[in-house]
Formats: structure tokens, sequence, C-alpha cells
């Protein structure tokens, strides 16, 4: 159980490092802008332009941030809720081993 | 990797839509024959939708000083088989398209191909080749995880190379430029994403062997 635990534990430290060292190493010169704006400034810098506009656009950029941690939170209370519920019932099933067991393989 | 609203030429738009649109019909019936036939799955069909929404939601910083999301897509690939997150992966870029102005209507049949199709088949062929070289379920996850995420943006870069050319060095030119927004950027992310889904399939694996079980992911464990 332990060394599972301990695999977990490395395996979210390495999540969050990946996220975490480009913020840090780059001691805030560059600003992050997302590649899929890059991507578009370049089609915009050789003239290209859009025919057609987005029916709907959050009108700041609050608005539009706010409705990104909804389509996050929406995954995010499904799959908890799901992961819950696939914990919740492993007590219930009982007959199966719950011994120390290394998982996460076949 | 969304192509903004409005970029593609109409001729590409509808050429892409028609492409992905065999795809996004065949996930969807699949889908419901997963319900129908395997309702006890519906719940891990969930987690799979859920975890695409939530990593695709989130943009995150990479070492090239731009930002970039994951897409998740490789988690459920690797559960219920590629055509399953054509719908789901559709399902996510239309939300986007529609309520955050990410992406669009005219470059969705584009996008979804990228993320939705070829994402998800070349997650799963990764999968497939680990499992087939002796590698477990996690080696398996990590790779699918992190090449679907790799191969969305690589098709997504193929894609406005192909739609719009550069002037001086033609449609390789414009690959190789629209990788460099893409590629790079990205590498960490794939790494940090096939994390992420190693972690999921370790919860699940706890929690759902006699799912993955069932879906042929894990061998059953052996009577004691």
């Amino acid at each position: 159980m332990t060394r599972s635990r301990l695999v977990t534990a490395l395996l979210v430290l390495g999540v969050v490092a990946l996220v975490a060292l480009p913020l840090v190493l780059d001691g805030g010169t560059s600003e992050f802008a997302g590649s899929d704006a890059q991507a578009t400034e370049l089609l915009e810098a050789e003239g290209r332009e859009p025919w057609f506009e987005s029916l709907f656009t959050p009108s700041s950029a609050s608005v539009e941030s706010g409705l990104f941690a909804l389509q996050a939170a929406l995954g995010g209370g499904v799959l908890g809720y799901v992961l819950g519920r696939l914990r919740g019932r492993r007590p219930a099933e009982g007959s199966r081993a719950e011994g120390p067991r290394e998982d996460g393989g076949s | 990797m969304h192509i903004a609203e409005g970029f593609l030429p109409v001729t590409h738009a509808v050429g892409w839509t028609l492409a992905a649109a065999p795809f996004v019909v065949h996930g969807a019936r699949q889908v419901v024959a997963e319900v129908r036939e395997r309702p006890e799955n519906t719940l891990l069909l969930g987690a799979a939708g859920a975890f695409t929404f939530v990593l695709s939601a989130v943009k995150l910083p990479s070492f090239t000083g731009s930002s970039s999301h994951p897409t998740g897509t490789g988690a459920g690939a690797v559960l219920f088989r590629p055509p399953v997150m054509a719908l789901l992966g559709t399902i996510v870029l239309l939300f986007q398209a529609l309520l955050l102005a990410h992406g669009g209507l005219t470059t969705l049949g584009a996008n979804a191909f990228a993320m939705a199709v070829v994402g998800p088949w070349a997650g799963y062929g990764a999968y497939r080749l680990t499992r087939r070289l002796g590698g477990g379920l996690p080696p398996g996850v990590f790779a699918a995880m992190a090449v679907a995420d790799l191969a969305t943006y690589v098709t997504t870069a193929g894609q406005l190379a192909l739609a719009l050319p550069d002037a001086g060095t033609g449609v390789a030119g414009a690959f190789a430029k629209f990788l460099s927004v893409f590629a790079l950027t990205q590498v960490p992310l794939a790494v940090g994403e096939g994390l992420l889904g190693v972690l999921l399939f370790r919860v699940l694996t706890a929690n759902a062997r006699p799912e993955l079980e069932r879906l042929g992911l894990l061998r059953p464990e052996p009577a004691r």
C-alpha cells in the first residue's frame, strides 16, 4: 500500500512540476499567450480575415474565464461523482480481497 | 488546436465537416449501443467524457513561454475504443464554439477531425502497440494520452497549412510554421496529460476493476 501511495504522490508531483516549472523558470518574462491565439495572429498577420463571426462571444475576458471555469466544473463534478460512486460501492461488494496489493497494471 | 471561427476557406470548412461527420454519427451510435447493451459501463462512459471536458477547459503554461490545453481524449479511447470519443470530443468542441467563442461552427468539422477522430485513433494505436510490446496498463495509458494530445495538434497544424499555404514556401513551409506554434508547446503538456491519465486509471483499477476486466484492459485476477 505504501509503495502504491508513493507512486501516486510522485505522479501528482510530476504533473504539478510540469505546470509550475515553466512559470517559475521564465521569471515572469513571458506572457504565456495561448497557442490557438498565436496561430490566429499568424493568420491575421498574413491578411487572412475571418468570413464568419462567432454567434456568441463573451463580452469580457472575465466572463470568458468564468465560462471556462464552468466547463471545468461540469467535467470535474461529473468525474468526481463517478469516481465517488465507484469508490463507494467497494465495501459493499466485500467479497473482493482487500489486502495490500500493488495495483495499476496487469 | 482550435482553429478560430471563420478562418478556414469555405471549401475546407465543408470538406472537414463531411470528413468528420461519419465518425461522429458512428460514434453516437456506439455510445447509444454501449449504454443500451452494457448499462453497467455508463458510469465509466461519463467519466471518459468528463475527463475530456475538464482537460480541454484548462489552459496550461508550457516551457516555450506560451500556453495551451490538453485534450484528454486518450482515456476514453482506451476504455471504449476511439469511435465513442468522436462523439464526446465533438460535444466538448460544440460547447466551446457556442459558449466560449473558442473554435467555431465553421471550423467544428476540422477541429472535431483533429481532436475527436485523429487524436483518439492515434492514442488508441499507441495503446495497442504498447500493450503488444508487453507494456502494462499504465504505460499503455500514458502512451495513449500523450500521443492523442500530440497527434491532435499536429493535425491542426496540417489543416491550417493545407488551407492557408505560405506564399513563399507553400504547404510544407506553412506546416513547419504552424508546427512551431503548436508542437513544442504541446510536448510537456502531453507528458503531463499522460501522467494524469495514469493517475485516473490507478483510481479506476482500484475501484472499477471488474469493469476494466470486462472491457479487456486488465486480465482477471487469479483466484486466491
